[in-house]
């Protein structure tokens, strides 16, 4: 999903190449070393080659995931070919106290498989079997490195789909796709993964093997799994998933419409929700990122147009075949200028290419960008894209609007020019900005590309402490000694044995060199 | 058989400059058979944040009340000193219909909630399975009815919460939005703990647009395997349907309905193919069947009046093994609920001999396991509570206690309520 032409990051407050916590250990470092060598010889014990890899060289193809702008090489990378081979490699880091990060296909871009130089990281890609699919259960059992798309592909000749569809399924995989909570065009209607993940077989960070949920809706007891999906590799690492599968629509209708500014599309917007219908998806793109989807695939949107609006609708036939009317009718009515309704999957597919490309396009104009994630109220949409106009103009920062119009979901491109002295760091302070603006609204950081390493510091402007605090609470009890994925997610953590409120000075622990606080 | 609980003074002197309402609890406020010492009536999340206080400096047992409607459910608490009724927080604070979302206080009926976006025409799509619960009970009890088919529980359209700790500290977590990935998912743990990890005072939910028209199409059933067919025909085919429900009486035939939601014309087509796939027998009806959205029991029973009421869960190719072994349970069992999805509930009637109910639990109980799901009595009269496991085994038992720890970690919250003795 990155730009193949741009270093794809994202804004945060401290833009060093490396943070500084990933670069930490909880140790000194002949500790650490010796840890990492034990560890090393555990996995050496239980992982088949090629699993095991201490090559220098070899290490640095894992330095970053989709979000190139970190990097931090492994100490060491294990890829396991089951769950008793993970488990094994996490029951030896808890023993010896060694931090691990979980990495999927590696295409977050949040930082959230940002590895640890003094830790161990855990890729999921030889575990890729998808166990069953049973269509009498609209149920799935899927390994974590399987594919997202390959999910669909299984379950298609039944009839069936899995719907969470992030820009990037043809190459993420499930493993990252739970961990991150991945939502998509489509979730608007359908969801997220969290509202189709039904189970997962879960490794500890102790090391322990347990099943939260499964085949079944309500699990007696605490909605663990409902904490695990989406909390970013940092309450354990999911070995397999029990996924809900949901019936292929019998019709799907596309159209894409074009207006003179994204104020007349993001009122086609609000009268279509407010007319109580629920498209599958309603995106938008703005003049600029119009202009980087025509270069870069020859969408042939239509000219001169300051916004176009993707809108899929699907569902039973008569139904879908009625409200189709009723989006067109409203569009007209918002002044659209042209509307293009795709007839069949090649014009469908046309459509969605320009939309799908965007992030990669936007290389087109320019060589660098920062992708935002922030979500607004959707009324808002005007109001907000209005002061990221203002906001582009007064710095003379370009920024180019993609985003899930449906649910307010933004993804605005910042554009600039590394090679440019200070455009870098003018493109972070608007990408700033922007987040201030949808936390403003009542919105949110991060929609769905996760917090990770990215915007962890910027949890403390959506969340108090006390806020934090009590998200703490759930990693402590799942990982007291913060091994799984530590410095990711949330800015500074207490350790978990602290009393609230009664931090002085420098903790004990921290003084006898056991521990750091991150 | 009411233990009975008294309150120190200094502890209601806390309490009482806490909040300005505390009084001595009376009979109507029993917890399954607990008698609480007090009942404090806060009226805003600060005020629970200062009783919370009070109660943990006199190391006062808690136990929160919305609309006191389930209050019999689980086991009964180990301690009730004090019962938190938070029916005086009644209010919906914030309905943003463009952004399709409300805010409502914890005890807020759901039957107010629903008035309150019904001129837009909008709904909070989770069924009132008992009559006049509140926000909050629904929520920590994780109540769902026929709906959840196609709209999920309340687990799927929480977006936001606010929560008092058992230290009485406040905290947010989700927020305005319905879509967001920024923290941990501390609503979906609230969901269904029976207040045992905090205390719900707000609550942010996703709306849904009210459907234009619907349809019931209901149909005999002959057997569990005639059922069974039917339910796999219509969850394959392009109905879309709304709910997909069972009703089977201990003796005598059972019905399947079918509820049709949406615009006029769509209702109308797959009205038409869903009475093509239930056969000759079928028909249709503007009106739901009568028990539509409720137990197979009567809620308003109390005490030994009380029916065995289970929730039995299984993936949908077990549902045909699961209605037949309620009609083979040994004891009478009424069983009601959604098909489509393998939530269903059973009714062992109040009288049935306890040894009796305990059989029947244990063969209901592994026939759900087998099909990848549970049993759980969510009531029964008091000595089929003592007789039976109630919540069953949980797989990752070690793990829940661990994030009781954490949360409650003197256990002041409905402490035994919950499973294993959570």
């Amino acid at each position: 999903m990155s730009g193949t032409h741009g270093t794809n990051r994202t804004a945060g407050p401290e833009t060093g190449p490396v943070p500084p916590e990933a670069t930490q250990a909880t140790g000194e470092t002949g500790d650490r070393d010796r840890a990492l060598a034990a560890v090393t010889q555990r996995a050496r014990e239980v992982v088949p080659e090629p699993g095991v890899i201490t090559d220098h060289a070899r290490l640095r193809t894992y330095e970053c995931d989709g979000l190139a702008h970190y990097k931090v090489t492994p100490g060491l990378v294990v890829i396991p070919e089951t769950v008793d081979q993970l488990a094994a490699v996490v029951r030896a880091c808890a023993e010896h106290q060694l931090p691990f990060v979980a990495r999927g296909a590696g295409t977050g871009l949040s930082g959230g498989a940002l590895p640890r130089a003094d830790g161990v990281l855990v890729v999921t890609s030889r575990m890729r079997t998808i166990r069953e699919v049973r269509r009498e259960d609209q149920r799935a059992v899927v390994e974590p490195g399987v594919i997202n798309l390959d999910v669909t592909r299984a379950a298609a000749p039944h009839g069936y789909y899995y719907a969470p569809d992030p820009s990037s399924q043809q190459i993420c995989s499930i493993g990252g796709n739970v961990a991150e909570n991945s939502g998509g065009a489509h979730c608007l209607k359908y969801g997220f993964t969290t509202n189709h993940v039904l189970g997962a077989e879960l490794v500890t960070p102790d090391g322990d093997v347990v099943q939260l949920g499964g085949a079944a809706p309500d699990a007696p007891g605490y909605d663990l799994l409902g904490a695990v999906v989406g909390s970013e590799g940092t309450l354990g690492i999911v070995t397999a998933a029990t996924v809900r599968l949901v019936r292929a629509p019998e019709e799907v209708r596309t159209i894409l419409a074009g207006f003179a500014s994204t104020d007349h599309a993001g009122a086609a917007t609000s009268a279509i929700i407010g007319a109580g219908i629920v498209p599958a998806a309603i995106e938008m793109m703005d003049a600029l990122a119009i202009e980087a989807a025509e270069e870069a695939v020859h969408c042939n949107y239509p000219a001169g147009a300051g916004a176009v609006l993707v809108i899929e609708l699907d569902g039973a036939a008569v139904e879908v075949e009625h409200e189709f009317g009723e989006v067109e009718r409203l569009c007209r009515e918002h002044e659209a200028f042209e509307l293009r309704v795709a007839t069949d999957p090649a014009e469908r597919a046309l459509i969605w290419k320009g939309r799908k490309s965007a992030f990669a396009a936007v290389g087109r104009i320019s060589p660098d960008y920062i992708v935002q994630d922030g979500v607004i109220p959707r009324t808002a949409l005007p109001e907000v894209l209005r002061a990221i106009a203002d906001l582009s103009e007064s710095s003379g920062v370009r920024v180019a609007n993609v985003f899930h119009a449906g649910d307010g979901n933004l993804h605005p491109l910042v554009l600039f020019d590394e090679s440019v002295e200070g455009a870098g760091e003018a493109a972070e302070k608007v990408s700033g900005a922007i987040l201030d603006l949808c936390i403003g609204h009542g919105g949110s950081i991060t929609g769905e590309h996760g917090v990770g390493i990215d915007k962890a510091a910027y949890m403390p402007r959506m969340f108090n402490d006390e806020d934090l605090d009590t998200m703490q609470l759930v990693r402590c009890a799942f990982d007291p000694n913060s091994i799984s994925n530590p410095g990711k997610v949330f800015p500074t953590p207490r350790l978990c044995g602290e009393v609230p409120g009664k931090r002085k000075g420098v903790h004990p622990l921290q003084e006898s060199g056991l521990a750091e606080v991150f | 058989m009411a233990a009975t609980t008294t309150v120190d003074e200094a502890a209601r002197q806390a309490l009482a400059s806490a909040c300005e309402r505390v009084e001595d609890a009376t009979a109507a406020d029993e917890v399954d058979g607990v008698a609480p010492g007090l009942v404090a009536h806060p009226g805003s999340t600060a005020q629970v944040a200062e009783v919370m206080r009070a109660a943990a400096g006199h190391g006062l047992t808690v136990v929160a009340r919305g609309r006191g409607t389930k209050t019999t459910w689980g086991l009964p608490p180990a301690r009730a000193d004090l019962v938190v009724d938070l029916s005086g927080m009644d209010q919906v604070l914030d309905h943003a219909a463009g952004d399709l979302i409300v805010e409502a206080q914890a005890g807020t009926r759901l039957s107010d909630v629903q008035q309150a976006v019904a001129g837009a025409r909008q709904r909070l799509a989770i069924d009132e399975t008992v009559s006049g619960a509140s926000v909050g009970g629904t929520l920590a009890a994780g109540t769902s009815g026929p709906g959840r088919l196609a709209t999920g529980t309340m687990r799927d359209l929480l977006i936001g919460v606010t929560v008092v700790r058992a230290d009485g500290v406040v905290a947010k977590a989700g927020g305005r939005v319905v879509k967001n990935v920024a923290g941990y998912d501390v609503g979906k743990l609230v969901h269904g703990s029976f207040g045992t990890l905090a205390v719900v005072t707000e609550a942010l939910f996703r709306l849904h647009p009210l459907p234009a028209a619907r349809s019931f199409v209901s149909v005999p059933v002959e057997d569990a395997a005639h059922a069974h067919r039917l339910t796999q025909s219509v969850v394959h085919a392009q109905v879309v349907p709304g709910a997909l429900e069972v009703d089977i009486p201990a003796d005598g035939p059972g019905t399947l309905t079918v509820l049709l939601e949406g615009i006029v014309e769509g209702v109308l087509g797959r009205t038409s193919s869903t009475l093509d796939l239930l056969g000759p027998a079928a028909a249709v009806s503007d009106d739901a069947p009568d028990g539509w959205a409720s137990y197979p029991w009567p809620v308003d029973a109390a005490g030994d009046e009380r029916a065995t009421a289970l929730k039995l869960t299984f993936a949908l190719s077990g549902l045909a093994d699961v209605l037949e072994a309620a009609r083979d349970a040994g004891t009478p069992v009424h069983v009601r609920g959604s098909a489509g999805t393998g939530v269903v509930y059973g009714a062992v009637p109040a009288g049935t001999d306890v040894a009796a109910v305990s059989v029947a639990v244990d063969r209901l109980r592994a026939t759900c396991t087998s099909h990848g799901g549970s049993l759980v009595v969510l009531d029964a009269p008091a000595a089929v509570k003592q007789a039976v496991d109630v919540w069953g085994p949980i797989p990752a038992i070690d793990l829940m206690r661990r994030v009781k720890d954490r949360f409650d970690p003197d256990h002041r919250l409905a402490s035994g309520r919950f499973v294993g003795g959570i």
